[in-house]
């Protein structure tokens, strides 16, 4: 087995508010192995995204604060590095794109200038050099007339195109690990179709490991390899997508997955989550899910349950396995 | 069959692009370029496409908040676009509209309850002593608690922001309800909730539903018929089972073909369609998705593929069918 | 954001007893008074209308004639702030002014709401050719070169021998009308961005009236834009006329205006020597605009729903 490339260890980033503390990452811990696609999956506000700009060290301060935890990143704790260090790694060694390809590029450069700024800062290659390797990339992502496009402004380019251009600019100094935070969201079907299939690709050709950030249950059983439920800042599951999706254990996971209408198998009626999302500020010691969950006990509202794996190395957070952990 | 509520005649909405100093209008958007459908009292007709077909101005033209350019609408027989404006706000409260954006479409210094009941009391259907109940009837009917009345909306979710702007519409005993997009700005599990509401308020008053989204499944889920959009026309139209299981349009197939299903061990074909969208603005000649198809002929590129029923009132506009 | 909790059980009972709520305008008033500095503000500028208008009645210096003789004196127990050259009381003289400087700041704020606020309304509601013409009329008023114009007018008005009474209203109206072209830009902004804004759209999908959408929908959201502008108005008319009356060009002696009186610190020898010339009505100015600035941003909150109570 590949070993890990990440390592999350009780991270926890909280953001001081007017209203009080939001806990927005509590504890969260989890592992990406080298060439490996994570996907992290939850409703908005449920922390993911933090998640990933935590391992960037790219949480604005204040209101945010990496309050706890480690993140090794090969080796490294991130937490640990000299600001200086920290901008050797980004967008050398972890490579990032957004969920919003029209604000992510800087209007008033070029798209080659673009690409071609990363690959002359980090891989202080010449000018000659970094144009070469910017028209491969392009390229590579699936643009053809890649010298026209070198040369054009970002809001020239439609919004699939610009998405390809910011993944052209995240892979331009080879990464070990790409953070793409709900890549597809802003873009229609059958676009999100061509960057999903190019992102499989791309993955596949360079065996980099990919942490996908996502809400849509659907991409997350075409693309990733294993997969973290969160839900209010905590996980509550992760498992290997086939497990997942097998035998989700978490009624929160379960509830997801029923919620949501399929193409082809229509029921009459959709199943529903009752109630929402918890205000995070002023969360009590209790499981953040109890006040929406059909099972709930008595000790789901009076302790947190803790991640646990059963004999298949899936994990589940929910005082309903709580047999299952003792044998 | 039932009675048709709402026809739509070769309806046609060109926004005038303007440029120089002196604003002249040097060109067209062509968001919807003759679009012809009715839809019968009681159903739910989906309009399908990816963002700039049209989609939305179609649902925004029918109830005319935007003016026509050419085509008419008709509501029980009455032309909308003929009206004088006193006579269609008397009609207003018969033909609402509920938006995708719960953030912005409600005004955020007016209290939920106002929000909800001002209409009413604008037409004149109700006394002002009735209003505040008949606001909390309607408000416990969508989901809503009545203690929710007197707060303003940024103290509410998305959810229950379209909740609100649901009730808005509901309250003036609307027939015909235009929904524009209004799940697709919330989470999952809040959608079914939002999609359960509007199924079980059809159910219980016979309303007529224009939905328009750009999300399948949801679609699959809650129409009678469907229609597909691509730059500003339908290119095919049908009941919800037929245009599921058989689709003849190429790009109705790669649209079904791209949504992505929540189950990793099913391996399908998939139909990945090359390049974008074309502007609107300077669409192409021929068959407007030409350019994007994968089985295009030479006759595609020159002209205009008729649209027709191909038996079942399953209509396709493509040569190859 | 505070989130409602839709779990929470719906007591069916409570309907009857939800009273109607307070109208937006007690909302306002009850988050105004809850803020400190509103009341601050307001306590300070109380106290200054009442020192000018009410505090000369006390004062035993009103009908007191010109006597150089008593000059130019220091503050003492007779005179509190002093005198000035022609010997007449200075704390007179600033509650005096005060009158002038007051009515002149709130009725030229007054001018500039009604011209700004109608006209950019007007242009921004319903567009096209008025849009056109009430912008550029606009645009014409910003370019030209204020002083000079005022300079010009000051002549004017004295050629035309305007007694000083009446020349304090001129003073207004001018200020007011060279004035107005910033809050109007403001107002005809925010109110196209408010139109494209979903709900403008949906009071259209209602059929509400066109007062009611004006009323109910458009004037709440423009308000605060609209009162942030005319508090800085206040301060800046006070503060112009002041400019003026140090050019000569405002009101003339022998009325006083704060502005007036604080020319004194252009003489050398008052500015060094003599700083109970001018040091009040520096503090006058100073502590009223201040104190109106802060009646500003407390209304501002006070609109604003998202504010707590």
């Amino acid at each position: 087995m590949a070993k890990n490339l990440v390592e999350f260890r009780n991270l926890k980033t909280f953001f001081y508010t007017e209203e009080g503390v939001v806990k927005a990452v509590n504890d969260v811990s989890f592992s990406i192995r080298e060439g490996e696609t994570v996907c992290i999956v939850g409703e908005s506000g449920c922390g993911k995204s933090v998640t990933a700009l935590s391992l960037m060290r790219l949480i604005q301060s204040p209101p945010g604060k990496i309050e706890g935890g480690e993140i090794i990143f090969d080796g490294r704790d991130i937490l640990k590095l000299s600001e200086a260090e920290m901008r050797r790694i980004r967008g050398n060694e972890i490579g990032m794109i957004f969920q919003e390809p029209m604000t992510s590029l800087n209007p008033v450069l070029t798209i080659g200038e673009q690409i071609m700024e990363p690959l002359m800062v980090h891989k202080l290659m010449t000018k000659k050099e970094a144009w070469n390797k910017a028209i491969e990339l392009i390229k590579q992502v699936g643009i053809p007339r890649a010298e026209q496009i070198m040369t054009s402004y970002p809001h020239e380019l439609s919004g699939g195109m610009r998405q390809r251009i910011m993944i052209a600019i995240a892979l331009s100094c080879d990464p070990k690990l790409l953070i793409a935070d709900e890549p597809t969201t802003a873009l229609d079907v059958t676009i999100q179709a061509q960057i999903l299939d190019l992102l499989r690709k791309i993955k596949q050709e360079r065996n980099m490991a990919l942490m996908l950030i996502t809400h849509d249950l659907g991409i997350v059983a075409e693309i990733a390899d294993y997969v973290v439920v969160m839900y209010a800042g905590k996980v509550i599951e992760e498992a290997p997508v086939r497990e997942l999706f097998k035998n989700p254990k978490h009624p929160y996971t379960r509830g997801l997955l029923k919620a949501k209408p399929i193409i082809g198998q229509r029921q009459e009626r959709l199943y529903t989550i009752p109630g929402q999302v918890p205000n995070p500020i002023g969360l009590g010691d209790y499981c953040y899910f109890s006040d929406r969950c059909e099972y709930a006990m008595d000790i789901c509202r009076q302790k947190i349950p803790q991640l646990a794996a059963d004999e298949n190395g899936h994990k589940v957070a929910c005082w309903l396995y709580e047999g299952e952990w003792k044998k | 069959m039932s009675e048709p509520l709402i026809e739509v005649k070769n309806l046609k909405k060109y926004f005038p692009i303007r440029g120089g100093i002196l604003q002249r209008t040097i060109g067209y958007v062509k968001a919807v370029d003759g679009v012809t459908f009715t839809i019968n009292k009681g159903e739910t007709l989906s309009l399908v496409g990816e963002s700039g077909c049209g989609k939305s101005t179609v649902g925004r033209t029918i109830i005319r908040l935007y003016d026509k350019t050419d085509g008419e609408v008709f509501y029980k027989s009455i032309p909308i676009h003929s009206l004088k404006k006193s006579e269609l706000r008397k009609l207003r409260p018969k033909m609402q509209l509920v938006f995708q954006d719960p953030f912005s479409s409600l005004n955020p210094r007016l209290r939920v309850g106002d929000a909800i009941g001002e209409a009413l009391l604008d037409h004149g259907l109700i006394s002002k002593n009735e209003l505040r109940d008949k606001v909390i009837e309607t408000m416990e009917i969508c989901g809503l608690a009545p203690y929710h009345i007197d707060r303003y909306p940024h103290e509410f979710s998305g959810g229950q922001r379209q909740r609100i702007g649901i009730a808005r519409a509901l309250i003036l005993d609307p027939e015909f309800i235009v929904l524009d997009e209004p799940v697709s700005s919330l989470d999952v599990s809040i959608q079914a909730q939002i999609i359960n509401l509007l199924m079980d308020l059809q159910e219980q008053k016979g309303l007529t539903y224009l939905f328009i989204s750009h999300d399948l499944s949801v679609v699959e889920h809650i129409s009678t018929r469907v229609a597909v959009m691509y730059l500003g026309s339908i290119v095919e139209m049908a009941a919800r089972d037929e245009l599921f299981a058989h689709p003849l349009h190429p790009y109705t197939q790669a649209l079904l073909s791209a949504v992505p299903i929540p189950d990793p061990d099913l391996k399908r074909e998939r139909i990945i369609l090359e390049g974008d969208i074309p502007s609107p603005a300077n669409p192409p000649k021929g068959c407007k998705f030409h350019t994007r198809c994968p089985l295009a002929k030479d006759i595609c590129r020159e002209q205009v593929p008729e649209y027709k029923d191909v038996g079942g009132g399953h209509f396709v506009a493509c040569h190859l069918v | 954001m505070d989130q409602v909790n839709v779990n929470q059980p719906l007591d069916y009972k409570k309907k009857n007893n939800l009273k109607k709520a307070p109208s937006i305008w007690r909302d306002a008033f009850h988050r105004f008074l809850k803020n400190k500095y509103a009341i601050l503000g307001l306590v300070i500028l109380t106290f200054m209308f009442l020192f000018s208008f009410v505090g000369p009645y006390f004062s035993p210096y009103l009908d007191a004639k010109i006597d150089v003789s008593k000059g130019n004196q220091p503050p003492s127990a007779e005179h509190w702030l002093g005198t000035d050259n022609l010997g007449r009381d200075v704390l007179l003289r600033l509650m005096l002014a005060g009158r002038i400087s007051l009515t002149i700041g709130i009725a030229a704020t007054l001018i500039i709401v009604l011209i700004g606020g109608m006209l950019g309304s007007i242009a921004g509601y319903y567009g096209g050719w008025l849009d056109v013409i009430i912008m550029r009329l606009a645009d014409i008023i910003y370019a030209m070169p204020g002083l000079p114009i005022l300079i010009m007018l000051g002549a004017i008005m004295s050629d035309l021998k305007i007694p000083p009474p009446q020349r304090i209203y001129y003073v207004m109206f001018i200020l007011g009308f060279i004035s107005w072209v910033g809050l109007a830009r403001l107002i005809r902004s925010q109110i196209l961005s408010l139109k494209e804004q979903e709900f403008m759209l949906a009071t259209e999908v209602l059929g509400l009236r066109d007062s009611k959408k004006i009323i109910k929908h458009l004037f709440p959201n423009v308000l605060p834009t609209v009162i942030v502008s005319a508090t800085l108005g206040v301060a800046g008319a006070i503060l112009s006329e002041s400019a003026l009356s140090f050019l000569g060009l405002g009101v003339i002696p022998p009325t006083p205006s704060w502005g007036y009186m604080l020319s004194a610190a252009n003489n050398m020898i008052d500015f060094a020597k003599r700083p109970w010339l001018w040091i009040p009505p520096g503090v006058a100015i100073m502590l009223t605009v201040v104190a109106i600035n802060f009646i500003g941003d407390a209304l501002r909150d006070a609109f604003d729903p998202r504010q707590k109570i």
